[in-house]
């Protein structure tokens, strides 16, 4: 049964997680996504279900890390100066090959920066904010309704893999209202082999959950491992969006809340005759770098807009690889794009 | 008695692996090991027992204990039981952590995991000094021990004091048991499994919070010979840390 809710991005986090079935929640306040502890610490002791605001960051991904290794499902959110200090412990996740959830409800920086919205963390996020060869899948939606859409797949995907995956949003998206669909059916709890689990050792052979391989060769063998593991996450959940790409001239790359302010230029120029289309990466990691690569192509350049200094902008290269120019239109510290200066951007180019 | 009496007198405990231990000559975590491991078997919690293994000397505590066990990061093994006590509230879940661990990376978290009043064990093995990474200062050097960042002894000037771990704790509402015992001679050993078993039974009756600090060998790095680390526990380490319960 489908219901359509008029909610705010924040809170349909929050519902999403709830309805993959996400069974603790672990937070420490920070402005732009104090909504969603907020909301947990109603909603999850109602559902008899766990919420506790710990005393930092590192102790909300280290709860996380104990929920995980027990096989059950728990989420953390921050922004990001915690996501900063969450690293260790998404590290210690990756290398434990632990499933979570991590939402990054991103603000500017560095340090303190501000409370605005930002797309700064982009490679944080992607290229491995901890240490270690290690890999997250990372979603980047774009309206209120993928932040629901989105954190509820993202639980699946942690499972499928045993791996954390994080939700790469926004101040913006994070505040922003929308009517979305709720429709709890849609994602139908899938039941990954738990075969690894620490529940006490009844019935069973006592288990251990580590990271840590001192024996000869044996982390190298463990690595290769991941490489396998993240090598089939590469081929089988590339996620994106296309829009107006069959006849484009131009292309514009961007994500989340970038891409959607995209798609308001592309309309505008469209009018003018000027034929842009968008390719919107959903999964951050892995990268959509095949279409890309295609689709630049028959492109005369690839424009990549990002809210930062350009940070995507280099996965956009790898992937173009040189066939056509690729440009980049960035907006750092916190600050919005408006249609209107996209559009001036791409008349100066094109 | 034949041999063979004795020798099964002295079986291992179910909750011991048949491992080889890679802790130094004289160190202290075998005998808490083993006492935690009879304690577990005695109490019949095995099967139901999570253990939470440190960044330290007890590192490859999950190849000793025959019962579930994980690791956590440096420090956070409190945040890491939280987190499983939270979701499986009937199991017994402990920590066992060493003074850099505990008192220095995780201070937060045991302050805290203690003040929720989680129902949880700690196992805390005070060496007064880190053990794995070779012997430097940790909170619990005492003042003028000389370690090897404290080359001519621990100056209160430049390092402050000793941190007395069951005496600040001593002070929060949400700790119900807290006791500090040694492992250097047989009347502590065995006043220390009674306290260990304490501990992990209040938590069996759901009453909160328990810590029991153990003063442990380590005369590797303090460069004193098995039986003479032993006599400083009493004679030097005890002063500083006295002995006793806490909280009950």
């Amino acid at each position: 049964m489908s219901k359509r809710v008029l909610i705010q991005g924040n809170i349909a986090l929050c519902e999403g997680a709830i309805s993959a079935g996400c069974e603790a929640y672990f937070g420490y306040p920070i402005t732009p996504q104090n909504e969603v502890s907020a909301y947990m610490s109603k909603r999850m002791p109602e559902l008899g279900r766990v919420f506790l605001q710990s005393e930092s960051e590192l102790s909300a991904i280290n709860m996380v890390f104990g929920v995980a290794v027990t096989g059950k499902r728990a989420m953390t959110s921050s922004s990001s100066p915690g996501i900063s200090l969450m690293q260790e412990g998404i590290s210690y996740l990756a290398g434990c090959e632990l499933p979570c959830v991590i939402a990054n409800i991103t603000r500017g920086g560095p340090g303190l920066g501000n409370i605005s919205g930002a797309q700064s963390d982009y490679f944080q996020a992607v290229k491995g904010g901890g240490h270690g060869d290690y890999k997250m899948i990372t979603l980047a939606p774009s309206t209120v309704q993928e932040m629901y859409d989105l954190t509820a797949i993202a639980f699946d995907l942690a499972d499928k893999y045993r791996n954390p995956v994080m939700i790469l949003s926004d101040g913006y998206l994070g505040q922003m209202m929308e009517p979305i669909e709720i429709q709890n059916s849609k994602f139908k709890i899938q039941n990954y082999s738990k075969d690894w689990v620490l529940d006490g050792c009844k019935g069973r052979e006592p288990r251990k959950i580590r990271s840590l391989l001192m024996g000869e060769g044996e982390l190298e063998e463990f690595n290769w491992k991941l490489d396998k593991k993240y090598k089939e996450i590469k081929k089988n959940e590339v996620r994106f969006e296309e829009y107006k790409t069959e006849d484009a001239e131009f292309l514009i790359v961007a994500f989340g809340i970038s891409a959607r302010i995209c798609k308001s230029t592309i309309e505008m120029t469209r009018k003018d005759g000027l034929k842009v289309g968008l390719i919107r990466p959903i999964t951050l990691w892995p990268f959509p770098e095949d279409v890309i690569r295609e689709r630049s192509k028959k492109v005369k350049k690839v424009l990549t807009v990002e809210m930062n200094l350009g940070q995507m902008l280099e996965d956009v290269k790898l992937a173009v690889n040189g066939v056509v120019q690729v440009e980049f239109l960035g907006k750092p510290g916190g600050t919005i794009f408006t249609p209107e200066e996209i559009y001036e951007h791409i008349r100066k180019i094109c | 008695m034949n041999t063979l009496e004795k020798s099964v007198k002295l079986k291992r405990p179910e909750s011991l692996k048949p491992a080889r231990h890679l802790y130094c000559p004289g160190c202290g975590h075998g005998i808490i090991h083993r006492l935690i491991a009879e304690v577990v078997d005695e109490l019949d919690i095995r099967e139901k027992t999570i253990g939470i293994a440190p960044v330290g000397c007890a590192v490859f505590a999950y190849d000793y204990f025959n019962f579930d066990v994980s690791e956590a990061a440096h420090g956070r093994p409190p945040a890491v039981a939280t987190g499983i006590k939270r979701v499986l509230p009937d199991r017994i879940v402990f920590t066992y952590q060493g003074d850099g661990d505990l008192a220095a990376i995780g201070t937060a978290e045991i302050i805290h995991t203690a003040n929720r009043g989680e129902n949880i064990t700690v196992i805390f093995v005070n060496n007064a000094n880190y053990g794995m990474t070779g012997g430097q200062m940790a909170p619990t050097t005492l003042l003028n021990q000389k370690t090897l960042t404290t080359p001519s002894g621990r100056d209160v000037a430049r390092d402050g004091y000793p941190l007395k771990v069951c005496e600040l704790l001593s002070s929060l509402e949400g700790v119900k048991f807290l006791a500090r015992c040694a492992v250097n001679k047989p009347a502590n050993v065995i006043q220390t499994k009674k306290l260990i078993k304490k501990a992990f039974q209040y938590q069996i009756e759901n009453k909160g919070f328990s810590l029991v600090e153990i003063l442990s060998m380590c005369p590797v790095n303090w460069e004193l010979k098995p039986v003479d680390a032993c006599k400083w526990i009493d004679e030097t380490m005890s002063k500083t840390f006295p002995l006793g319960i806490f909280k009950e």
